[in-house]
């Protein structure tokens, strides 16, 4: 069993980095998520298809398109990474950051489904109920809303995390695959079944990866029983 | 406190052209299903907005399409029961009573959690969740949450429509106690006469999306044509009365009224409290002279004073009892039999069973505006 503990600095490194990028993924994403699920499933607006499209691209588009277009949008001559690099100092191309750009765009539509899903159920006579009660339509989402779509937001965040942490074709083609900076462990595991003898390593971090699965898994369910039971909704 | 409201809203096919003015402690918009008093009141609430038209509160202009204005429903501090009480299903009971109190700049509260606790008798909810209470216990919490906001005015969208009869007469007293002890102008949609009958001061009468008419609860009552026509016998007299004493032995109270001695089953009110009772038209029998003989105990003297000859075979006769109106529903056959016309002595009769608990009530207390 020690071989199975015994990690490199190299895979120490990318286990390390995979939970950082897909954590940064997740939680970056619910803002923007929560926002564009509330206009999907509230406003009437010129352009719905359009921005329900877009936003939909990263499920139907090869990764390697999606991580291509990345580049030429944010590498450092694209348009956005220019402005971003120049103004802010932001840099995606061939960093981490990138890395979690990328992931966070590819689970950013399974993210808004689940959000959009619990928004569409929540019974907006409460909301309604809350407005008599003084309180204006930002108080009503936040302590209304918010509250009522949390099983949702919970379900969208677990689901942006296991994407993030299985992404790869948009991530190497976007950060490239550089151990410390940008490799992931799909990266690792795709290195080590790249050269002879990597078949211990890859077994590793194969079971690495399934125990960080199956433990977001695990906790988004106790999570949600929590959230459920305090609504009695179960 | 005037209510005045003038609306002309278009849902769909159905066109509500309502206008009355109100000054009443507890008007009711009464109508059958569909006759547009649930939307009247949401326009009331700020729900919807309305297509044009005017809704004025105590002096405060809350829509006027003419001069666009539209106060949100959250400015308006306006409180709200609705049917399905709507309780916040992620907050205990306290803080969904809490709810409102949040949102009411300080010097605006007049209502405290003591005493809405006390009033509704929900000290023993405060710390459960709205998930585990009953449907009655949901409807005292949702009462008290739009009271602790320290609402101006009180709407209730048939509070008592999804309860049975029992949880009904649970909340009823409730009800009486927020128009008596608390003052507060209330709003009430309903479509049972005995509601109405029991708890208003005011009847605004809606069919069709339009207002049939509008006054006194004693003298929209009298109007049986204003009722469905499956429910006329339904409609009656109201008559204020005060206790005048119990008759322990016959377990009875007596009522004094201006038509005269009404004898109810016992009522557990103080002598000399007000009391409000419902004498249904169905209820009420005509003889022309005076009685013997007979197991009926309440004979009311008067004259008539109008006969609704109606459609079939029925007919509605108003009986003034010495100022006081009593309406007698009776067939077509007996008023000709009798020869009943306008200006003849008669007497009334009532059982005194046909006065369920139902049909008596606290008499609205207080400076006596009925």
């Amino acid at each position: 069993m020690d071989w199975l503990l015994d990690l490199t600095p190299d895979e120490w490194n990318a286990v390390r980095l995979s939970i950082k990028v897909a954590t940064v993924a997740m939680l970056a994403s619910v803002p923007p998520a929560i926002f564009i699920a509330y206009a999907l499933a509230r406003w009437r607006f010129w352009g719905k298809t359009v921005v329900n499209g877009i936003v939909h691209l990263p499920l139907v588009l090869p990764p390697v398109v999606t991580g291509y277009l990345l580049l030429l949008a944010f590498g450092r001559r694209g348009p956005a990474g220019a402005f971003l690099a120049e103004h802010f100092g932001i840099v995606f191309s061939f960093r981490w950051t990138g890395a979690a750009l990328a992931c966070g765009i590819m689970g950013f539509p399974l993210m808004v489904r689940a959000i959009r899903l619990s928004i569409e159920s929540v019974d907006r006579k409460l909301e309604a109920a809350a407005g008599t009660l003084g309180a204006n339509p930002l108080w009503v989402f936040t302590i209304v809303t918010v509250p009522l779509i949390l099983p949702g937001i919970i379900a969208g965040a677990i689901l942006s995390f296991a994407k993030a942490m299985g992404e790869f074709g948009a991530t190497i083609t976007f950060v490239s695959n550089i151990p410390g900076e940008t490799q992931t462990l799909p990266s690792a595991i795709y290195t080590f079944t790249q050269v002879p003898g990597g078949d211990e390593g890859a077994l590793r971090l194969t079971l690495i990866s399934i125990a960080i699965s199956m433990l977001a898994l695990v906790a988004s369910e106790v999570l949600a029983r929590k959230v459920g039971k305090r609504m009695d909704i179960e | 406190m005037t209510i005045a409201v003038d609306i002309r809203h278009r849902l769909g096919d159905f066109t509500l052209d309502a206008g009355f003015a109100s000054e009443g402690r507890l008007t009711a918009l009464f109508g059958p299903s569909g006759s547009g008093k649930s939307s009247l009141i949401n326009l009331i609430a700020g729900l919807i907005r309305p297509s044009q038209g005017r809704i004025e509160i105590d002096g405060r202009v809350l829509a006027d399409t003419g001069k666009g204005v539209f106060v949100p429903r959250h400015k308006r501090r306006i409180g709200m029961v609705f049917q399905d009480a709507r309780l916040f299903p992620h907050m205990s009971v306290k803080n969904n009573l809490h709810f409102g109190r949040w949102f009411t700049p300080a010097g605006e509260r007049y209502v405290e959690l003591d005493a809405v606790v006390e009033l509704l008798g929900i000290g023993a909810l405060l710390e459960r969740r709205p998930g585990k209470l009953s449907g009655g216990e949901k409807q005292r919490v949702a009462i008290g949450r739009a009271l602790l906001a320290s609402p101006r005015l009180l709407l209730m969208d048939e509070p008592l429509a999804s309860l049975d009869e029992a949880r009904k007469a649970e909340i009823l007293p409730y009800i009486e106690r927020l128009r008596d002890e608390m003052r507060i102008p209330i709003v009430y949609v309903s479509h049972s006469i005995g509601e109405v009958a029991r708890l208003a001061s005011d009847i605004v009468v809606l069919h069709n999306g339009r207002v049939a008419a509008c006054g006194p609860t004693v003298e929209i009552m009298q109007r049986l044509d204003l009722l469905p026509a499956d429910e006329r016998g339904e409609g009656g007299a109201v008559l204020e009365t005060t206790v005048a004493h119990h008759d322990e032995a016959f377990g009875m109270t007596v009522l004094g009224s201006a038509a005269g001695e009404i004898r109810v089953p016992r009522i557990d009110v103080a002598v000399g409290a007000l009391v409000r009772v419902r004498i249904r038209a169905r209820d009420v029998m005509i003889a022309t002279e005076r009685p013997k003989g007979l197991s009926a105990l309440n004979i009311l003297q008067g004259k008539v004073a109008a006969i609704d000859k109606g459609a079939g075979a029925t007919a509605e006769v108003r009986i003034d009892c010495n100022g006081a109106a009593v309406v007698a529903r009776i067939t077509e056959q007996s008023r000709q039999g009798l020869k009943l016309e306008p200006g003849l002595p008669v007497f009334a009769v009532v059982k005194t069973v046909s006065f369920d608990q139902a049909n008596t009530a606290a008499g609205l207390r207080g400076e006596a505006d009925v």
